[in-house]
């Protein structure tokens, strides 16, 4: 009987070799994701049995902070100014997870990050509670109170960036909400909280209109409209075949090619005698057919290049930061198409960031800086660097000698054409409006992006109105409702 | 180089020499002396890690330890002097992790449950003892084999009896007496594996020679069938009718193992894998409580309070090195105590925690299976045998199924979970192992053996 016995044992052995492997996979590679799931509470209730480190401004101001109650769960997470900083940090939530700065940064706040390792070693042994680390952004607390008090009760965004380093300084999307009770311990507070934002599909309640839980800065992309013709301009100016002053031709209406429409200029007029234009003139008062021309005569693949050399077709401030949308120039327009995206129309979009971001490397003399919102984590104790962001060449967008041409025409736009509501006395600003259409039952929406000082920039911003309610529709304009705003922003960083 | 000269000596014996193997209570003395500390820290850990402070009854905690571990060790000293010395410090460590583990889940659900296994423990010393002591030689268990059936049957069926038998968590596997709560099937386990191996000693070489070839695999006369259909039936009853499938694949699983190492035919695991299948298949057809295990283990996160779920969350949070007693969350694992409390130790002492538990049940079904390979009589190899590979089914089914492996059935987890009919009869199997053990390891008489031995008479395969 001995040689079955022997085999039985066999067969024992590989049994405790399964249960061996299988909790090994468990334990030691499957566990980062399964403590990772938001529907496991032992993580969340471990979380909160620590205290989470706080998010603070470029000022240290902090906006999110964690502070010591009575209950099961001995911290409770608090935003001093909530909804001026919701877009960024997120709320914290313990029936809906996280999101934003709140989710990203997630192991770090709660102090799970690896390189805390050794930090938490040493907890371990003197008996420490455990803490999180700090994590700093780059937004300055004056652009984004002007961003926020520019933009009223308007629906839209702003955004800031310091053109040098591609740090964001402001970050702001109304309306907003508060994450406040969202954050709360009281379950039903929470709830009551989430469905004020998001409705309730089991009981009939419709979310809100408004979705106030969106960051319209970076996670919705809109037509641009015309303050495309930016990249049109930079495209053609590249293309080595124009200049600054060339002369093109600028009629008031546009035939399209293979088609019976025409595309009219929004006065209605040819953009210059014998309708012709330079594109400087062209780019000071607007003018569609002039851009259009320039869309058929470079073609699609230029412009897609072009625009995907100022950041277009691929994603800014990843998931590893704040999940921003991707900005698209279309794969495949057709000759109509292209000449309607030549202008921002069509299926090109673009969120406010990517526009700024456009400024930005215009103003950088050409030099697109890789977006960035967190300028540095800290460790548990608030004060030593575990990483500091580096600022970072994304790409050479275009030549200084286009920079400088479009410097030019952008500073023309404010002094002379339909940005001058951005002007601000004794600092030359380079700016383009845009106001762009989208469905026909609905207002346009109002862009403008623009930087300073032109002579030596380093702010650049992007301002998109979805919806001014208090604002006649034809009133609605880039010039009009939104310049205002970035031109509120950019004294704010520049201190004037 | 008189150390090697000596050795060679003790390798080789010369045939004036009588070698006597080392008995091992020495050693068997250290390790116990171990199993109490471990056990002991493991205690004061608890405490430490949940409370911040040393428990008042540690020292009385170590005392009953270390008084179980004396008496046990002094009754093999005197009744089991050549046991093996590695199977009861491996049990009493097992014991006193398990201990830990629902102390810990006592301070953590305000409850006293520990102090009552405590008081098991004792009970299962005492039968330990009791066992060691009235069975002197394994082989009179080889005696009544249809009688021993008969009462493992009736053991299985008493939870069905009126009045007596009840049902907790939909298994209708108890019975209560008196207020005093008892699971048979605990008792019928060890009962029916020392049926089955007198059963097999005294059939097995009909089982093993008559019969037809099929297809390769030499199938078995249909009357020579009987038993396997019986313990498969008695399977798929307990499944269907008391609704609990832990028991019925621990029995009709150890059958198979010991009917294989009885005739050394493998068309007997064929046939009874088959059987299994087959069984598996009709119970989740027509089984309620098989149905929703079996979708549970697919998809255990369609609900993430359920056991599985909070099994897994539990196992991860623990990681590679846990979170160290008293300082994790296994009170949210549903019944934790008892059938998950694998997942709760994986929990708080990680995988490297868990890896050692495992690692001991190994150990300690190994020196079972070893015992069998040394032991003369075929009773006694089948019963060792028999209740090594039943521990260990026990363990891969528990453990599996707590950890995803396989489908969760209900059983305990021998010797750690909560539960005193179960950790009683535990301390009785081992009983048994250690008599086993001691008389394997016990040097040959010189006389001639008085039970027929395996190569009295031969049988001679004609095919």
């Amino acid at each position: 009987m001995n040689s079955p016995i022997r085999r039985v044992s066999a067969g024992c052995l590989l049994l405790v070799l399964a249960l061996l492997v299988n909790i090994t996979y468990i334990q030691a590679f499957w566990s980062d994701e399964l403590n990772a799931r938001g529907d496991n509470r032992r993580v969340t209730i471990a979380e909160y049995a620590r205290e989470r480190g706080p998010i603070l401004l470029a000022d240290d101001t902090p906006v999110a902070v964690s502070t010591e109650v009575d209950g099961d769960f001995q911290f409770l997470r608090e935003y001093p100014e909530g909804r001026l900083y919701a877009p960024i940090t997120g709320y914290y939530s313990y029936l809906y997870q996280r999101s934003a700065i709140e989710r990203a940064q997630n192991e770090v706040l709660s102090g799970e990050d690896d390189r805390m390792f050794v930090r938490r070693l040493i907890d371990l042994v003197t008996g420490e509670e455990p803490k999180g680390g700090a994590v700093k952004l780059t937004i300055d607390p004056a652009a984004q109170q002007a961003a926020y008090d520019g933009l009223g009760d308007n629906k839209g965004a702003v955004i800031a960036i310091d053109t040098r380093t591609g740090a964001i300084l402001a970050m702001v999307s109304k309306p907003s909400y508060d994450p406040n009770p969202l954050a709360s311990h009281s379950p039903s507070e929470q709830r009551e909280a989430w469905i004020d934002i998001h409705g309730d599909a089991d009981n009939d309640i419709p979310p809100d209109p408004d979705k106030p839980a969106d960051n319209r800065a970076i996670a919705q992309p809109l037509p641009p409209g015309s303050i495309f013709k930016l990249v049109t301009a930079a495209a053609a100016l590249e293309s080595g075949d124009y200049e600054a002053d060339s002369v093109i031709p600028g009629p008031a209406r546009y035939q399209l090619p293979l088609s019976e429409r025409t595309l009219p200029n929004q006065s209605g007029e040819a953009c210059g005698s014998n309708d012709q234009t330079t594109i400087t003139n062209a780019m000071r008062i607007s003018c569609n057919t002039a851009f259009a021309y320039l869309g058929e005569e470079l073609g699609d693949d230029v412009l897609r290049d072009q625009a995907e050399r100022f950041g277009f077709n691929s994603q800014p401030l990843t998931n590893e930061d704040l999940r921003a949308a991707t900005s698209r120039f279309p794969d495949d327009p057709d000759a109509p198409q292209t000449v309607l995206s030549a202008i921002g129309q069509f299926d090109v979009t673009a969120t406010p960031l990517q526009m700024a971001m456009v400024s930005a490397a215009i103003a950088n003399d050409g030099v697109l800086m890789d977006p960035y919102v967190i300028q540095e984590l800290r460790a548990p104790d608030l004060v030593s660097t575990i990483e500091q962001t580096e600022p970072e060449e994304l790409s050479r967008a275009i030549s200084n000698d286009t920079a400088r041409q479009l410097t030019e025409m952008m500073v023309e736009v404010v002094e002379n054409g339909t940005g001058s509501n951005a002007q601000i006395s004794g600092i030359p600003v380079a700016g383009k409006t845009g106001t762009a259409q989208s469905a026909p039952d609905r207002p346009p929406y109002a862009w403008f992006t623009s930087f300073a000082p032109a002579d030596e920039p380093s702010v650049a911003v992007a301002v998109v109105i979805e919806e001014a309610p208090d604002t006649a529709r034809s009133d609605i304009g880039g010039g009009r409702l939104a310049a205002p705003i970035a031109k509120a922003v950019m004294e704010a960083v520049l201190g004037v | 180089m008189s150390l090697d000269q000596n050795r060679l000596r003790l390798d080789q014996p010369s045939n004036d020499d009588v070698v006597v193997p080392r008995r091992g209570r020495g050693t068997e003395l250290i390790l116990l002396l171990f199993a109490v500390g471990i056990s002991t820290f493991a205690y004061v850990n608890v405490d430490l890690g949940a409370l911040g402070e040393v428990p008042a009854d540690a020292m009385a905690y170590m005392g009953s330890f270390f008084a179980v571990a004396i008496v046990a060790h002094i009754v093999i000293r005197i009744r089991a002097p050549y046991a093996d010395p590695v199977i009861l410090p491996i049990v009493l460590t097992l014991c006193g992790l398990g201990l830990a583990m629902i102390h810990r889940l006592d301070i953590a659900d305000d409850t006293s449950r520990a102090s009552i296994q405590l008081t098991w423990m004792l009970v299962g010393l005492a039968l330990f003892v009791l066992v060691l002591f009235v069975i002197r030689d394994h082989r009179i268990l080889a005696r009544y084999p249809y009688l021993a059936g008969l009462t493992g049957l009736i053991l299985l069926v008493l939870p069905l009896m009126p009045v007596i038998g009840h049902s907790i968590r939909g298994a209708q596997i108890w019975i209560r007496i008196g207020g005093m709560s008892f699971q048979p099937n605990e008792a019928a386990k060890i009962v029916l594996i020392i049926a089955f191996a007198g059963f097999l000693v005294q059939t097995r070489d009909a089982l093993a020679l008559a019969g037809r070839r099929f297809i390769g695999i030499d199938l078995p006369r249909a009357r020579d069938l009987g038993p396997i259909l019986i313990v498969w039936l008695a399977a798929l009853g307990i499944l269907t009718v008391q609704n609990d499938m832990g028991p019925s694949v621990l029995l009709f699983g150890s059958f198979v193992l010991m009917i294989y190492i009885a005739t050394e035919r493998i068309s007997w695991i064929i046939l009874g894998l088959m059987m299994m299948v087959g069984g598996a298949w009709a119970a989740y057809q027509f089984v309620g409580q098989v149905r929703p295990r079996f979708d549970l283990w697919l998809n255990p996160f369609d609900d993430p309070s359920n056991q599985i779920a909070q099994a897994l969350f539990g196992l991860a949070y623990g990681g590679t090195i846990g979170t160290g007693l008293g300082q994790g969350y296994p009170d949210m694992i549903p019944i934790a105590e008892s059938d998950f409390i694998g997942a709760a130790l994986g929990e708080e002492l990680g995988l490297a925690g868990l890896t050692a538990i495992i690692l001991l049940y190994a150990l300690l079904v190994s020196r079972g299976l070893r015992a069998a390979l040394v032991l003369r009589d075929p009773f006694g190899k089948l019963l060792a045998a028999g209740l090594a590979s039943g521990l260990m089914l026990q363990v891969f089914v528990v453990l599996g199924g707590v950890t995803k492996l396989i489908p969760m059935s209900g059983l305990t987890t021998p010797f750690m979970a909560l539960g005193g009919s179960s950790l009683v009869m535990n301390w009785v199997l081992i009983a048994l192992l250690i008599r086993l053990s001691d008389a394997a390891r016990r040097p040959a008489p010189t006389e001639a053996p008085s039970y027929t031995d395996d190569a009295v008479t031969q049988v001679v395969k004609l095919r």
